[in-house]
């Protein structure tokens, strides 16, 4: 004989009222969402613009004018602060005289975590990157975020060589990224033991880059020199 | 194991509501007794900056997540509690995010991943399902500005003695003589363990006494 009874199941809510708390929970943060995004945009993009020009400034050392400069199919079109004309645009560092010193061009690939972006600093007379910057990074603290921090690493990217061929119509040796200590030339670049990923995303965005602005950047030089002028 | 501290409204004589924000404070403070959210302790508190950022990052978020779980607490279906605690808690992460980018960009970068990764902190969530789904709007804001500024004050604890030692300042300005020679493990991920272990050994010594007085 069986005494136990069996405990009475809790009354299952109908599906109708859970899918009407989530949607209305997911309507809810949808909107708060979008209302701090809404309000907060002017001076996340103020900010952001505030941080390229110091990027600019440290990744083309002695700097003391910056002056913006868009890709036009055919050459490089400077752009005044209020003009927001579409096109991939790169920025040109200008010391007291008005000399060129260097161009700092943003490059972006995938990294660990996410998307790393960066912007590097190229120096066309002597044909070499001479820094870089992280601009947005979410990779690993203590790990991948050595590439920002690892000094062997920052200085074998100051004076990483990227010269064109004879024709000038492409790099010469494109940049290549080695395990740690197996540099050999002076465009490859020396990864960082334990943040092989990281560092290897930083060679490989600097590689394609370098091979997509470079012949371009030679080749109208004249458009930074005479914009200046 | 810590025992999750529990309030259940209707459950007999309430606390009195100030017992539910000191509690967090020292009682069940969510670092040193309940060693809840390890990862931002051990990871962000290089630094008392970061320190302090991440801990008040992650107390408007539990603060905000506890209003509105307490709020719809009579509405949302206990089958479908988890996720949409989940969703509160990810959308003032979200909305912290976007602050503090407007605060600073190099604050921002500075604290990396660890801002989308209060989503996955333990204690927001323990508290959202233990206390705020159970307790009036009024008392979830008490526990959480009580374990939110527990949490940060351990934080600080952490973030200054790493700072000061793995890199002889605090809040960026030099404290030691220029031939100090800064102890870099400190502000290594290892250095995070060694001073968690050394606060909490100053704590249990500290609530040992006091139980014993």
């Amino acid at each position: 004989m069986n005494a136990m009874t069996q405990p009475s199941k809790p009354a299952t809510p109908r599906s109708g009222k859970m899918l009407r708390a989530m949607v209305g929970i997911g309507i809810l943060c949808g909107l708060l969402i979008v209302l701090t995004y809404e309000g907060t945009l002017p001076v996340i993009e103020a900010n952001r613009a505030e941080a390229l020009e110091k990027a600019i400034f440290q990744v083309i050392p002695g700097t003391e004018e910056t002056r913006t400069f868009r890709w036009t199919g055919d050459g490089f079109a400077p752009l005044t602060e209020e003009q927001t004309a579409e096109g991939e645009r790169i920025y040109a560092g200008y010391d007291g005289s008005g000399q060129l010193l260097g161009l700092a061009i943003p490059a972006s690939g995938q990294g660990y975590a996410d998307v790393i972006s960066i912007l590097y600093g190229y120096d066309p007379a002597r044909q070499m990157i001479i820094g870089f910057y992280v601009l947005e990074s979410k990779e690993t603290p203590g790990l991948g975020d050595k590439i920002e921090k690892d000094e062997d690493f920052l200085a074998n990217i100051a004076s990483l060589e990227v010269t064109l061929n004879e024709e000038g119509t492409a790099v010469a040796n494109p940049i290549v990224p080695v395990k740690s200590g197996q540099k050999t030339q002076p465009w490859e670049v020396d990864c960082i033991s334990g943040a092989t990923i990281s560092s290897r995303a930083i060679g490989e965005m600097l590689s394609v880059s370098t091979v997509r602005w470079v012949p371009r950047v030679q080749a109208h030089h004249s458009d930074f020199t005479n914009a200046k002028n | 194991m810590t025992k999750l501290p529990n309030t259940t409204e209707g459950m007999g004589t309430e606390p009195p509501a100030t017992d539910a924000f000191i509690r967090g404070l020292w009682r069940d403070n969510p670092v040193f007794v309940q060693v809840l959210g390890m990862c931002p302790v051990l990871a962000v508190s290089n630094t008392a900056v970061n320190a302090l950022a991440m801990g008040l990052a992650t107390t408007f978020v539990l603060l905000m997540s506890n209003i509105l779980v307490s709020l719809l607490r009579k509405v949302i279906p206990k089958q479908v509690r988890i996720a949409s605690y989940i969703l509160i808690i990810a959308t003032f992460v979200t909305i912290t995010d976007y602050a503090i980018q407007a605060i600073s960009v190099e604050l921002h970068k500075s604290l990396g991943a660890f801002i989308a990764l209060i989503v996955v902190n333990c204690l927001i969530l323990s508290r959202a399902e233990a206390f705020a789904s159970k307790n009036t709007p009024g008392r979830s804001v008490l526990d959480a500005l009580g374990m939110g500024i527990g949490f940060t004050f351990a934080l600080f604890c952490l973030g200054a003695v790493r700072e000061l030692l793995g890199n002889g300042s605090l809040f960026g300005a030099a404290l030691f003589p220029a031939g100090f020679q800064p102890w870099i493990v400190m502000i290594l991920p290892a250095g995070g363990f060694f001073t968690l272990a050394l606060w909490l050994l100053i704590f249990n010594a500290a609530k040992a006494k006091t139980a014993n007085a």
